[in-house]
């Protein structure tokens, strides 16, 4: 597929020279206003499904858009978790250079969780939300044919079954099939990334962690001052000048449990899934950087054999350079998708942690007021 | 306002310091001393205070005085010592007497005892009292000499044992029933508090780790690493804060402990009561039966089943002679008995009268102490809940600059 830029022009890849040009067009992209996006994408309303043979959620996928390529300005459909799993893997394999954002896990354990709960579905709609937005967001994959399908068609699984008849028929598969290359050399920044990746998955893992503790924790102290409170009252119906202010005391340290177990809820609820997704993004962005490293190898094997042959060739055999092309645009846009991917990541925290202290200043000042 | 010690005196217990010594037994210990400072202070005067005089006494003393003071004034709720060892302790607390931090909250304690001792209407004016804080060398044998320590045992034996009273006087049941329920409600309390003390110190302190992922995770970042390392800093300060917050609230936790001691005083008050009501009680129970007894022997009727009246039914009656006699003995054991009697309602009445008086009192002192506890400790829980604002609006702040 061809790439090109919001404003509809095609771009040239295949040289190193035009991939930093996309890189710069691609920063200037950031510094536009919003007034300048033509694509809105939301995720509400679930509702049950209940059918003979399963239950299942369906959300509400909402469209606002100016561009062409739409034939409408708007657009309203019903799609189920399986069907964003199904559009992810469509983005995989038709951009297999570029980061996907990640999904909610898909399985849950059934004991564990209760799939058709509140603030299950909640989280899962928030997370849906904003895979679809981040998509829309990335100036390449927003112009993806199956994204659009997804956002369109009244019925998916239609076209979900042409697609597959469409492969088979043409025999050739999209995906980039590489072998067991070993790569000679992995460039600095790659190296840098991977590694980058690394820590930062261990280190969010940590986060996870350190924040389930603190809900642990805080729960354990929220049972110990369920206790508390009712002795205060009991206390105050011994006395009686006294029995006001005890009462008093007695009535404050409830307001306190709530306060705390709408902290713990909060937190729950908006903190740790967030950490989650951050953590899935990461493993599937050092897939990606895996992909890329094999085309890499690939290439480079490629190279040798040519050299091996001794062959007087003017031109190197197409397939070599193809490999050439493809590492190339490999790295332009893994390059491009992480500069996003890091800015996103930044707000996303700064968000996310901005808030944990915002609900923590919220709960503070509830307790003051009591 | 009687005039109490208190106002006359400047007292202090200013220092502790850990000593050796060998006990009774000859066996080497370790004990603390704690140092009481007194200086008299001159009420017209501005300023011109009386040089200061100090001693040093051990808990032991103290418990000495205690014991003294209960003994020889039954009908005062007699303010309590500080606790013998660490009870309701949460994990992070010592359970250990030599601990600096308990040795430290002792010795406010101690200070406490005596200066309630000195404003007491009553007990400030008692000369074991004015020894035990002027008098170093031979204070102990001085206590002695009193010969409380009968009376003390006696006592402890009277308030343990179970008796039934027939007329008990309703205010002392009620107010036994109160002190027992508040002994119940306050221990339970503290056995809670010190739980949540416990638990609430867990949430600060994991919030410490937060300091170091973020310190780490900062490091691999470029635009956020500064944000994330102050924000970590903040992170640090707040595990750090809990201690010095629960060890405020120890201070409260210790001003109910004194009112669960109290309690225990007041109990002591009532069963006093009770056994003066039941002494009176037997005391007229006995000249009763002496009375009819008295009176079978002049009358010559049995009019009750005695081993005596059988006796004589079966042995013989005795002589006009020997019946003369005991009609003169009983006849004096009456009248001692009713002397007796009537001294033992005085006392009885003299006895409810004042420690009805010191209940009233107490009463006004225990809701003007608790209210104000209380009102400190919600002051307390404002604060931590300050700073808990302040420090996640100065890492919110440092989010956003990230």
């Amino acid at each position: 597929q061809d790439l090109s830029l919001p404003n509809g022009t095609p771009v040239d890849t295949s040289s190193p020279a035009s991939s930093s040009s996309l890189l710069n067009r691609l920063q200037l992209d950031d510094d536009l206003d919003v007034e300048t996006r033509d694509l809105f994408v939301t995720v509400d309303d679930p509702k049950k499904h209940v059918c003979t043979m399963e239950t299942y959620i369906t959300y509400r996928v909402t469209t606002k858009t100016t561009r062409a390529e739409f034939d409408l300005p708007e657009y309203s459909v019903r799609r189920r978790y399986q069907d964003f799993d199904w559009l992810r893997n469509k983005l995989e394999e038709s951009q297999p250079t570029h980061l996907i954002p990640p999904l909610p896990e898909k399985f849950v354990v059934k004991g564990v969780v209760d799939r058709f709960s509140e603030e299950f579905v909640e989280t899962r709609r928030k997370a849906l939300d904003k895979f679809l937005k981040r998509i829309t967001d990335h100036p390449v994959l927003s112009f993806n044919e199956h994204f659009s399908i997804f956002l369109t068609a009244k019925d998916l699984n239609a076209y979900k079954k042409q697609g597959m008849a469409l492969l088979s028929k043409m025999g050739e598969s999209v995906k980039y099939v590489t072998g067991g290359y070993k790569l000679r050399s992995r460039p600095l920044e790659f190296a840098a990334i991977g590694d980058y990746l690394d820590t930062f998955s261990l280190k969010l893992g940590t986060i996870d962690r350190i924040a389930q503790r603190i809900i642990k924790e805080q729960l354990e102290y929220l049972v110990e001052l369920r206790e508390y409170g009712p002795v205060y009252s009991t206390w105050g119906g011994l006395e009686v000048e006294l029995s006001e202010p005890l009462e008093g005391v007695s009535a404050c340290i409830g307001n306190c449990c709530t306060a705390l177990e709408e902290l713990s809820e909060d937190m729950t609820e908006d903190f740790l899934p967030v950490l989650r997704e951050y953590i899935l993004y990461a493993e599937s962005m050092k897939n990606v950087l895996k992909k890329r490293d094999q085309v890499q190898a690939e290439y480079e094997a490629k190279l040798e054999a040519v050299a091996l042959k001794k062959e007087d060739r003017p031109k190197v055999p197409t397939d070599v350079e193809k490999c050439q092309d493809r590492v190339e645009c490999f790295n332009a846009d893994l390059k491009a998708d992480m500069e996003r991917w890091q800015n996103n990541k930044r707000q996303d925290f700064r968000q996310l942690l901005m808030g944990m202290a915002d609900k923590n200043i919220q709960y503070y000042e509830k307790v003051c007021v009591t | 306002m009687e005039d109490c010690l208190a106002k006359k005196m400047e007292i202090t217990v200013s220092e502790a310091e850990k000593r050796t010594g060998r006990n009774a037994m000859n066996i080497q210990e370790t004990y603390t001393a704690y140092l009481i400072e007194t200086r008299a202070v001159e009420s017209q005067s501005e300023g011109q205070c009386g040089p200061v005089e100090s001693l040093w006494r051990r808990y032991s003393e103290f418990e000495l005085l205690r014991n003294y003071l209960s003994v020889t004034y039954p009908h005062i709720v007699v303010p309590p010592l500080p606790e013998k060892r660490a009870d309701f302790v949460w994990h992070k607390l010592s359970a250990d007497n030599m601990d600096p931090d308990f040795v430290e909250r002792r010795r406010i304690g101690l200070e406490n005892f005596l200066l309630r001792v000195a404003s007491h209407p009553v007990l400030c004016q008692d000369k074991i009292f004015y020894a035990f804080l002027m008098q170093e060398g031979g204070w102990k044998e001085l206590v002695n000499e009193t010969g409380f320590q009968l009376k003390a045992d006696s006592r402890l034996k009277a308030l343990n044992a179970t008796f039934r009273v027939k007329n008990p006087d309703k205010r002392f049941t009620e107010l036994k029933h109160y002190s027992d329920e508040l002994q119940s409600v306050i221990s339970h309390l503290l056995r809670v508090r010190a739980r949540v003390a416990d638990r609430l110190y867990g949430v600060y302190k994991v919030h410490g780790n937060y300091g170091r992922v973020f310190s780490e995770w900062s490091a691999i970042e470029k635009e956020m690493g500064d944000g994330l390392q102050s924000a970590g800093h903040h992170m640090d300060v707040y595990a750090a804060s809990i201690d010095d917050i629960l060890e405020e609230e120890e201070h409260y936790a210790d001003q109910l402990k004194e009112y669960l001691f109290y309690a225990e005083a007041l109990r002591a008050v009532c069963r006093k009561h009770e056994l003066m009501q039941y002494d009176l009680e037997m005391a007229a129970q006995d000249l009763t039966s002496k009375k009819q007894q008295c009176e079978e022997l002049a009358t010559g009727t049995v009019r009750t089943f005695s081993l005596k009246g059988m006796t004589s039914k079966l042995f013989g009656q005795e002589t006009a002679e020997q019946r003369e006699a005991k009609i003169k003995v009983l006849e004096e054991q009456i009248q001692e008995g009713e002397e007796q009697l009537k001294s033992k309602n005085l006392e009885g009445r003299d006895f409810v009268k004042s420690a009805w008086a010191d209940i009233e009192r107490f009463k006004e002192q225990k809701n003007h102490d608790l209210k104000e506890a209380l009102i400190s400790y919600a002051v307390m829980q404002i604060s931590m809940c300050k700073k808990g604002i302040q420090v996640w609006t100065n890492a919110k702040e440092c989010f956003s600059k990230m």
